[in-house]
């Protein structure tokens, strides 16, 4: 079973009015490993969205398959074994609350699971801990930020225990700081509790972080790579309306002006390496 | 030139008097030159939205003046209508206010309501939708047709459409794809250039703000923190940093080299002066190593 993979998406497409020939996935195919952390690309409008709602079964394919950890997700009577193994969070924070104090709100699914009091209060305690909001339990959300509350979204869904996450736009209604918070929090999540973790994404330098990335454009999957390989495309990726963080810019420009910089930088710290190493 | 808005120690006190009070601005004053583009950014809670909203009157000052033009805009609280058409609100997702049955009908509302004639109405409909880049077909389409971006397009088109003096823009770009969001900074960036209409941009991308705004209001706890031109401001990047604030990537790395040692110059947040910047470190190096 270890190599199973988590997500397997096989040729799927799917149209939201099946009287028009629109097709918002159209021949996506993306498999995802145990334990690994994939961030997706596309423009907006690309079907990244879309595809990602088909990985717990909120969306079925037309045509195509969807497996979770090898359950086809049209298998109706293992709905439920699917929801808990893959756990959605999605972009406002706002619309995912629904409890008024913090805890009562990370334990809202386990109630609904008629899982015991005392395992509750475990699971529950354990999530907002793994998630950094422990101190904050007792508060109601709306005295939260915003990196604050999709975090407490976050640990809504980790107390279901899943094996993997998948983020859609999570961090796009943050600030740079709860930005940075929810990432690391996200990293922390799949580094040491072995959480498979699938992001979708506009920032780019939050892609940098993973350990492959994936882009759609029209509702397939275009590219695909080490975070390296897709960010040495520049021109490539402009091409699908999408931009390279900063650092493979300047990296890029210095290399057209005629600087020898090596390949393969994609952070800040690679790149003020490479230039450490030019200039001293 | 003259200040077309100037705050005076405005204070601004949430539910003043009461047991839950909340300051949210305290004793801010600055002043924008007419035909500035200025970029605010602040952390979480720092006040932003509390200071924008009192450029048009949303807000009253606690304590204090705000002047746009050269006049206090609470002097007569019956006239604040004219200080509403004077600066011009794009509010955070303004796709959310779209409301009519058609994009030509929500980019009239404001115009109509201002009591323009119709010719005049329909002459700025269409120059705002051409600065928007919304093509004339679509003027006839429901916007709820549209996609997100272009929905936003429309409402600012809305804004636009009231000719305002003074256009501010609160997170014009949330939400939106890289090439989206290149699109309308850019074309507010035209629209500036081609009216020379004052614009005020709240933003959490510092990489935005570097590239767009000539001067830069940076607010912490309540307050101004910094008030400067971009390059003055971003020579601080180590205090924006402690602010809790972003700043460019290309600013990160040189603040790095700083670190490791490097004599370089860190006031660098766009990529072609970080490319000239060390350019030119590699010619200093050479010529030192020719000596």
């Amino acid at each position: 079973m270890e190599n199973t993979p988590m997500i397997c998406a096989d040729q799927v497409r799917f149209r939201y009015d099946d009287q028009k020939d629109v097709w918002a996935v159209n021949g996506a195919g993306m498999t995802v490993k145990k334990g690994e952390f994939v961030v997706v690309l596309g423009a907006n409008g690309c079907g990244k969205s879309t595809l990602a709602k088909h990985f717990n079964a909120i969306l079925l394919p037309e045509s195509g398959t969807v497996t979770v950890e090898g359950i086809p997700t049209t298998d109706e009577a293992r709905l439920y074994d699917i929801r808990q193994r893959v756990g959605m969070v999605f972009q406002n924070p706002d619309n995912q609350i629904v409890a008024t104090v913090v805890e009562e709100d990370v334990a809202f699914a386990l109630e609904n699971l008629g899982v015991p009091p005392e395992e509750i209060r475990r699971r529950v305690d354990e999530a907002m801990r793994m998630t950094g909001i422990y101190k904050h339990r007792l508060k109601g959300p709306h005295k939260l930020s915003g990196g604050q509350k999709q975090r407490v979204a976050i640990a809504g869904v980790i107390a279901m225990r899943p094996d993997c996450l998948v983020l859609d736009e999570s961090t796009a209604m943050l600030d740079p700081r709860g930005r940075e918070k929810v990432m690391s929090t996200i990293g922390h999540l799949n580094r040491d509790f072995g959480i498979t973790v699938v992001a979708i994404t506009h920032y780019m330098e939050e892609a940098a972080q993973a350990d492959r990335v994936l882009v759609m454009s029209e509702g397939r999957v275009v590219m695909e790579g080490t975070p390296q390989q897709v960010f040495s495309q520049a021109d490539k990726l402009h091409s699908l309306h999408l931009d390279v963080p900063q650092a493979v810019e300047l990296r890029d420009e210095l290399v057209k002006a005629g600087v020898p910089m090596p390949e393969g930088i994609i952070d800040e710290g690679s790149c003020a390496k490479a230039l450490y190493d030019l200039l001293k | 030139m003259a200040a077309i808005i100037e705050t005076q120690h405005l204070t601004h006190i949430y539910g003043a008097g009461m047991p839950d009070a909340t300051v949210a601005l305290e004793d801010v004053s600055f002043s924008v030159e007419a035909g500035d583009f200025v970029g605010i950014i602040g952390s979480t809670g720092s006040g932003k939205s509390t200071l924008i909203s009192h450029f048009n009157g949303l807000l009253k000052p606690t304590s204090g003046k705000v002047l746009v033009d050269g006049q206090d805009i609470w002097a007569d609280p019956s006239q604040i209508r004219k200080f509403r058409f004077l600066v011009g609100m794009v509010m955070q997702y303004p796709e959310y206010q779209l409301f009519e049955e058609t994009v030509y009908k929500d980019i009239a509302f404001g115009p109509k309501n201002m009591g323009l004639s119709e010719p005049e109405i329909d002459r700025r409909v269409h120059r705002a939708a051409e600065f928007c880049g919304l093509p004339i077909d679509y003027l006839n389409r429901s916007p709820f047709e549209l996609s997100g971006g272009q929905k936003r397009r429309v409402a600012i088109a809305g804004v636009l459409a009231m000719e305002p003096r003074i256009l501010v823009l609160d997170e014009p770009a949330a939400g939106l794809d890289p090439e989206g969001r290149d699109t309308i900074l850019s074309q507010i960036r035209q629209y500036h250039k081609d009216t020379g209409t004052t614009v005020l941009l709240v933003s959490h991308s510092m990489e935005d703000i570097a590239r767009y705004a000539n001067r830069v209001l940076v607010m912490d706890q309540r307050r101004v923190a910094m008030y400067d031109e971009v390059e003055k401001v971003f020579a601080r990047a180590p205090e924006l940093l402690e602010l809790g604030l972003s700043v460019p990537q290309v600013t990160k790395i040189f603040l790095k080299l700083r670190e490791m040692g490097l004599d370089i110059a860190t006031d660098v947040y766009t990529t072609p002066y970080a490319v000239k910047t060390v350019l030119k470190a590699l010619e200093a190096k050479k010529e030192a190593a020719g000596c």
